[in-house]
Formats: C-alpha cells, structure tokens, sequence
C-alpha cells in the first residue's frame, strides 16, 4: 500500500504577539486518515497553532499548505472552504435550537424564501449514521447531555465538509463513559478517511487513540512520535522537560483527633431535591480524605454546604468544636476553614483583578491590609509577590489581570492563598481539574504537606487515580448518601468503580 | 513621556477619541448633504461657549448635571448593575431640597447645607429601593427604575399641588432666600451666569469617587461583585448589601443633581409632564467616559459643551440644534459598540501592511 497521501502541512510556522513568541518555527504534518495527537503543557502554544491552521490568527513566518497547495488562511470562513473543522472547547451552540437548526446556522438551504429543514435534517440524519454518531437531529440543545452536545459540533464540521477535524480540549467535559464513546467515534472517522487533531494534555487518552503524537513546549516542537512505539512516560517527560512522578510520593498518614465532623447531613440541590441525603463523615487532623464518585452525585452540593455557600436542611457540622451549620462563608472562614473551589473561573477567582487583589480576595479586610476603610496596595502587592515566588507563578506582571495567566499558574495563586489563610480544614475540590502534568504533581504535594502540617484535607475528585495517589482514606459517593469507606492500599479501580455505580460495599466476593 | 506613550496605546483611550472624530465628521457629512455649511456651524458652536464670560460660565452649569449624572451611572456600571433610575432620584433630590427650602426657616448656609443633605437623602433612598427590590424579591432593576421614575414625578406633582404651589402657574413656589446656594458675587463676575456651591462639591465627589472606587475596602468589593458575583460571595462578601449600598450611593449621587437645580440655578420646581432626561444623559456620559472618575468628567465636559454650542449654531449657521444631538448619538454609538472601531483599525492596519509589502 502506497503512504497515505499529506492533507495538512505546516512549514516553519512561527507566531509572535509583540516581543511574545507563541510558537517558534513549528512544522508540522498531517496524513489522510490519521488521528494526530498535540501533546504540551497549558501555555505550550498548542491552541495558538490550531487557530492559526483555522485561520484565526495570522502566523507570522512560514506556511500552511493543504493538499499540497500552498494558501493564505486568512477567515475561518477560508478554513471551512478547504475542508478544515474545528470544535472548540466550549461549543458554539444556541441552546434553545434544534440540532438541524444549529448545525445550518449561517449556511441555511433555502427553498423559495423558506429554509430547507427537512432536507438539511435527513442529510444531517445520514451523515450521523454514517460515522455512528447517534444524534437526533430533532433534539433541543439544551435537552441533550454535554457530550452529545459535542458530538453536534462534531457533525457541524462533517455537515459544512469538512475533511481535517481539530478537537481542543475534547476530553476536558466529559465522564469516562462518554470519553470513551468519543475516542470510538474518533476512530470512526479516521477509517472513514478523515484525518483528525486532538489538541489535549491527557496522556491516557493518546495512547488509546493516536497514531502519531507531536510534542510542543514552550512553542517548539520537540519531537513527533509514533505512538505504538512509545510510552506514557516517554511523552510526559518530552512534554514537560524533565523527569516525572505518576505515584505522588508520601509517608504515611499520622491521623490524630477529628476536626471536622458531619453528623446526619441534609442539603436541597437547585431543582429541590436532596442532593446530600444523610451524610456522617469525620476528617482527621494530619489525613487526607478523599470523595470519590460520579460528578453529580452531591459533591458540589456538600461542598457548598460546608463552606456557607448553600443552605443546610437537617444535621451538624462541627470544624475543631465550632458549629458553622448555615454559617455565611466569612465567618466559617474565619472559624478555620479554606476552600480550593472546583470551578476557578467562577468562585475562585476574580478574572479581570490583577494578581494582587486577588491575593487579597479572602483577607481584603483584615488589618494587615485595610485601615479604617483605605486599602494599603503596598500590602497587596507584596502579598502577592510573596505568592509568586514561594508557589514558582510565572505571571507576564502582577498588574495584568488574571485572565491573562495560564490555567495551572491561575490554581497556583489559588492555592497559595488558601494555604495562606493557615486553616485548620482545607477542602480542595477538582484541585487539578484542566491542569497538565507538572501542575497537578505540584498540587498533589501541596496537599501532602498541608497534611503533614497536621491540617485535615477534604479533597473531592470525580478521578479515581487522583483519589486513589493522594487520598488516605477514601469515602463514595452516590445519590448524596456515602456507599463505602476504604483505603487506597485495600481497594482497586474495579471496586471503587462498582461502588461509584452505586453498588454498597460488601456487596459481592470479598 | 513612556507613560504617556504607553496610555495612548490603550484602548479605552482611543476608542472614545476616535468615536468623538467620527461623529463629528458624520455630523458635517449630514450638514453638507442638508446644505448647511459645517465649518460655519461648528465654528460658531465654539464661539458660542467661549464667546462671553457668560457663556463660559453657563457651559460649566450646563456640566455639573451631567458629571453627577455619569457618576451616578458609573458607579452602578461599576457594581454589575444598571441604573436607569436616576431621573427619578433627581426629581426626589429635588423635591427634598425644595421641602427643605420652602417649608422650613434656618439661618442662611446652615438652610443650604441641610437642605443639599436631605436632596441627596432623598435621591439615595430612591435609588436603595431598586436594589432592595431587586436583592429581596429578584425584580430587575431597569424595570423597578423605570416605573420609579414615574412614581417620583407624580409624587413631586402631588407635593408642589399640596402644599407649595405658586397660584395660577404651573410650578411651585420659590425656596427662601436663606436655602440658595447660588454664589452671587461669582455669578456676577460670569455676568450673571448661575454659579453655585454645587460646582466645587462636584469636583469633591469626583475625587471622592476615583478614592472609594480605587482605594477602599467598599470599592474593591464593589468591583468585585460588579465583575464576578459569585467569587465574591465566595470571598465571604455580602453581595445583597453591596448592592443596596451601591445603589443608595448612586441615588444620593441623583439627588445632589435636582437638589443643585433647585437650590443654585432656578429656586423653584416646575410641575413638568416629564422628567429632565439628564438622567438618561447619564448613561451616555459613563459608557463614553468608560465609568472612570476622569473619562466621566471629560466626557461630560464635551457634551456639555455641545448642548450648550448647539444653541450658537442654530443662531449662527441656521443649523438645527438637533443635529447636535444625532453627532452626540453617535458618538454614543461608537463607544458603545467599540466591536466597530476595532473592525476599521483592523481593515486599516491589513491595507497599509498590504501597501508596505
């Protein structure tokens, strides 16, 4: 068989924002039916590159040729014209709209002065059939679960013709089911002649499903392997640089007297009902408790709830002998409490403050900081500078605002913070949700030393192999009621698995 | 001179510039095509604001409304909020100034000084309505505004009718002499231009606005809510006390506008089918002015000055004054969708890389 033919190339790309080189002499190529894998660290340059190939930004040296040819890629619009689609990591989607209705968005067929649903539905219908998609073209958006919502984006792609598919960031909103259910699909259309780039960080994911893996750090590519022929470790190491860990090290946990204890915990969810059905659970000083589950499970509503954030119904909550049961987030803070929250963006940080009024977020109005109502900004820039360099945040300045930073140097300052406020409790929710290799390896032994300290450490994590690295102990989760309680040294994925499914402990062999 | 460098390469610098020279050049555009003569009438707007003393000191009156205006605004813009409503904090701030003024006997300044206290009360606790609506009940605060405006007129109608109207007239009996805040030996210095006491509290509140915004405690949390509720409810703030001191803030600021009409420009309060607009004048003054201390007095220096030149051009180039008002629009518009003028730069910019190359 002659080698697959070259649909995309890159030549000697290089993309500068001022005196900021994004990318550096990138070259890059991409064969017909392949599943291409861009593998670097947040802030690598991957993103930069893909929206350059989908006409986004203009590189600023060098050149991209399609089929041979070489073009100016100057409009998406152009992009889409040579057959390049791309999914973005948060979709483009009217919520209220059919899928037919947003997949021929912009494009509409028109009959007479009418568009034409009902043949762009059956074309849609057949294309989803095709690749084995399973969307049902009459489906409101909003009706429809994250990934099938993903898989929209994708037939949006094939709809307009789309014959290279870019995916930033695929994964990153998925459950493991429906991860799974799109790396099939990526095969899928890979054997049906379509060539693909996942942009991702997650290492699991390109061993499964790539070909070929290009490594970008620092906006260089380093190397282009192929995949069967290497490792997980192979590609971590080339990612970021230097050796890494996968087994977080840690001695073992000196438990000593409860700090926090939940007794008979009831919280309400938005729509109602009780999405915390009865809790009882104890975190020790020096221990790190681990909740694992199905994200949906209760875990966002427990966490709010013990953080003031969220009514409780019925049942205690005791942090070091102070009761913080419907306590307003300040003062269960000052009672002890510091919180990692899981969605950063949201409730963690303010975007467009600089880096020290976020420092500052927490303990804006203690002494150290505010005078009879004047903010001392001196405070707050040393605060933050002091953040900066114990945590290694590598910011482009402390007056930028945050918006500017990299995921994994935004958790950093989190991080810092919280650990700033010397809590007795720390719950860190998703700690390492979104972040590459390095930075979950440094949230991983900031936890462990938090431990160390003789701090307790809640830590909620819908991955079993974060629970199972860093947890001592580990309780489940499943319709807000804990299913079992284990250890990470007694149990497997398997068990966790079936116990996260909803299955109680005991239940079968051991 | 980096600095400078530096800040004019900032986009919400050159945006409202830019916005400002397009509207102005729309506006000759449109004087051209209805055969008017531009330069004519734009020469004679500037000669109208600086064609006398006077004039210079009634372009100035015409600004201290406008400044508080923007304040006003910009304040609620700044706390995530929307304050349509200061039409309606400016008729309360007037009709608790005028109270204050006809109902009641003090000795001179002491009149002035309660009366501008009680005005800016009154505007203030117009506006905490709003917010308290909003925070306790979910109402949206550009409705809650919008129908609070009305009912503060009427009640304005009902109180003049009741207890302080002038007979045979359609507007209420004058303040005492004692409650004026004019300063008449400026004023006779600006040849009887209406100068008052407002003017130099306006340049306290628009410092005082750029210290609590920057430099307190209740600013940053202000900012904070104003960017990201959730991460300051997170951060332990009381976001539903933000708001309503947000808002009593911005009514108060409302207020001081009727109060210094009343008390300092013209002594008495028409009973009017509708509201001044200078409210509303407001919003432009702080999407124009980007809701800074600095942006809102310079915009509202240049409307002030446009309304108040329209009125030389319709005398000296026979220009409708209105077209004063379509130029402001623009301008307006502009700002407001600054999406456009990134467009032009970028067209801009391609062709004279094309040209280059």
């Amino acid at each position: 068989m002659a080698q697959p033919e070259t649909v995309l190339e890159l030549k000697g790309i290089t993309k500068r924002f001022g005196e900021v080189v994004a990318n550096e002499d990138i070259s890059f190529a991409l064969k017909k039916g392949e599943i291409h894998a861009l593998l670097g660290e947040n802030g690598a340059g991957k993103s930069t590159l893909m929206n350059i190939v989908f006409g986004l930004y203009q590189p600023t040296e060098g050149s991209i040729w399609v089929n041979g040819q070489e073009v100016l890629m100057d409009t998406p619009n152009r992009a889409i014209d040579l057959g390049i689609g791309m999914v973005h990591q948060h979709f483009k989607l009217v919520q209220p709209f059919t899928v037919t209705e947003n997949i021929i968005l912009g494009m509409e067929p028109k009959s007479g002065l009418r568009t034409d649903l009902k043949s762009a539905s059956s074309k849609i219908r057949q294309l989803s059939e095709q690749y084995g998609l399973n969307v049902d073209p009459s489906a409101k958006i909003e009706n429809i679960s994250v990934g099938m919502q993903q898989r929209v984006e994708i037939l949006k792609t094939l709809y307009r013709g789309a014959d290279i598919v870019i995916l930033d960031e695929p994964t990153a909103v998925l459950t493991p089911q429906e991860i799974t259910e799109l790396l099939a699909i990526m095969k899928r259309l890979a054997s049906e002649g379509k060539s693909i780039i996942i942009i991702t960080h997650k290492l699991k994911e390109i061993m499964e499903v790539a070909d070929t893996c290009t490594i970008i750090r620092r906006g260089r590519v380093i190397d282009s392997v192929v995949v069967k022929d290497s490792s997980p470790r192979e590609l971590a190491e080339k990612m970021v640089g230097r050796e890494v860990r996968f087994k977080t090290d840690k001695s073992a946990a000196d438990p000593k007297q409860p700090i926090l204890s939940v007794k008979d915990l009831k919280v309400r969810g938005d729509n109602g009902q009780m999405a915390v059905d009865g809790l009882s659970f104890q975190v020790r000083a020096g221990e790190i408790v681990g909740v694992a589950g199905v994200d949906g499970n209760g875990q966002a509503e427990l966490i709010e709830a013990l953080t003031g954030m969220r009514r409780v119904e019925e049942g205690e909550i005791d942090l070091d002998g102070v009761n913080v049961v419907n306590k307003t987030p300040r003062v269960v803070g000052q009672s002890g409490m510091s919180h990692i929250p899981q969605d950063r963006h949201k409730h963690g940080l303010v975007l467009d403050f600089t880096v020290p009024e976020n420092a500052i977020l927490q303990t804006y109005y203690k002494p150290e900081l505010t005078k009879g109502g004047l903010m001392d900004h001196n405070a707050a820039v040393s605060l933050a500078e002091k953040y900066v360099k114990s945590f290694d945040i590598r910011i482009p300045g402390l007056d930028v605002p945050v918006r500017a930073m990299s995921g994994g140097n935004q958790q950093k300052l989190i991080i810092a913070r919280e650990i700033d406020r010397r809590p007795k409790v720390l719950i860190a929710a998703q700690p390492t949700r979104g972040l590459d290799v390095g930075a979950i390896e440094f949230v991983h032994k900031e936890l462990i030393a938090e431990r160390n300290n003789g701090k307790g450490v809640l830590l909620v994590s819908f991955e079993l192999e974060e629970i199972m690295n860093v947890a001592d102990r580990i309780i489940v989760l499943f319709n807000g009621q804990i299913v079992g309680e284990t250890y990470p040294d007694q149990t497997n994925d398997q068990e966790l698995g079936l116990m996260m499914a909803g299955r109680r402990q005991g239940g079968d062999s051991n | 001179m980096n600095n400078l460098k530096r800040l004019l390469r900032q986009e919400s610098v050159w945006i409202p510039i830019i916005s400002i020279v397009i509207g102005i050049v729309i506006g000759a555009i449109v004087m051209l095509i209805g055969g008017y003569d531009p330069l004519l009438a734009y020469s004679s707007l500037v000669q109208k604001i600086f064609g006398s003393v006077y004039d210079v000191g009634e372009t100035l009156r015409q600004i201290v409304p406008l400044i508080l205006a923007g304040l006003a605004v910009a304040i609620a813009f700044r706390g995530g909020m929307f304050n349509i409503g200061v039409e309606g904090q400016i008729v309360m701030g007037s009709l608790g100034a005028l109270m204050v003024g006809n109902m009641i006997d003090l000795p001179p300044i002491i009149h002035g000084i309660v009366a501008i206290i009680v005005g800016a009360l009154f505007g203030g606790i117009w506006g905490a309505l709003v917010a308290i609506f909003k925070v306790k009940r979910g109402l949206n605060e550009v409705i809650s505004c919008i129908m609070l405006n009305w009912i503060a007129l009427y009640i304005s109608h009902i109180t003049i009718k009741a207890f302080m109207a002038e007979a045979g007239t359609s507007r209420s009996q004058m303040i005492h002499d004692s409650a004026s805040i004019q300063i008449q030996w400026l004023s006779d210095l600006f040849n009887g231009a209406r100068i008052h006491w407002g003017f130099f509290i306006v340049i306290f509140i628009l410092i005082g606005y750029y210290y609590y915004m920057n430099r307190t405690k209740w600013g940053y949390e202000l900012r904070a809510v104003g960017y990201n509720k959730h991460a300051a409810e997170y951060a332990g703030m009381n976001v539903s006390s933000i708001a309503i001191r947000t808002f009593f803030i911005s009514g108060a600021i409302g207020g001081l506008i009727g109060t210094f009409e009343v008390l300092g420009v013209f002594k008495y309060m028409a009973i009017a089918a509708n509201t001044s607009g200078t409210g509303f004048d407001g919003i432009a003054v702080a999407l124009l002015g980007m809701n800074s201390a600095l942006g809102v007095f310079l915009s509202s220096t240049l409307f002030g000055a446009l309304y108040y030149g329209a009125q030389g051009m319709s005398f000296g180039a026979d220009v409708p004054p209105e077209v004063i008002k379509m130029v402001i629009s623009i301008i307006i518009f502009f700002a407001a969708a600054p999406g456009a003028i990134r467009m032009f730069i970028k067209m801009f910019k391609r062709k004279s890389k094309r040209e280059e190359g």
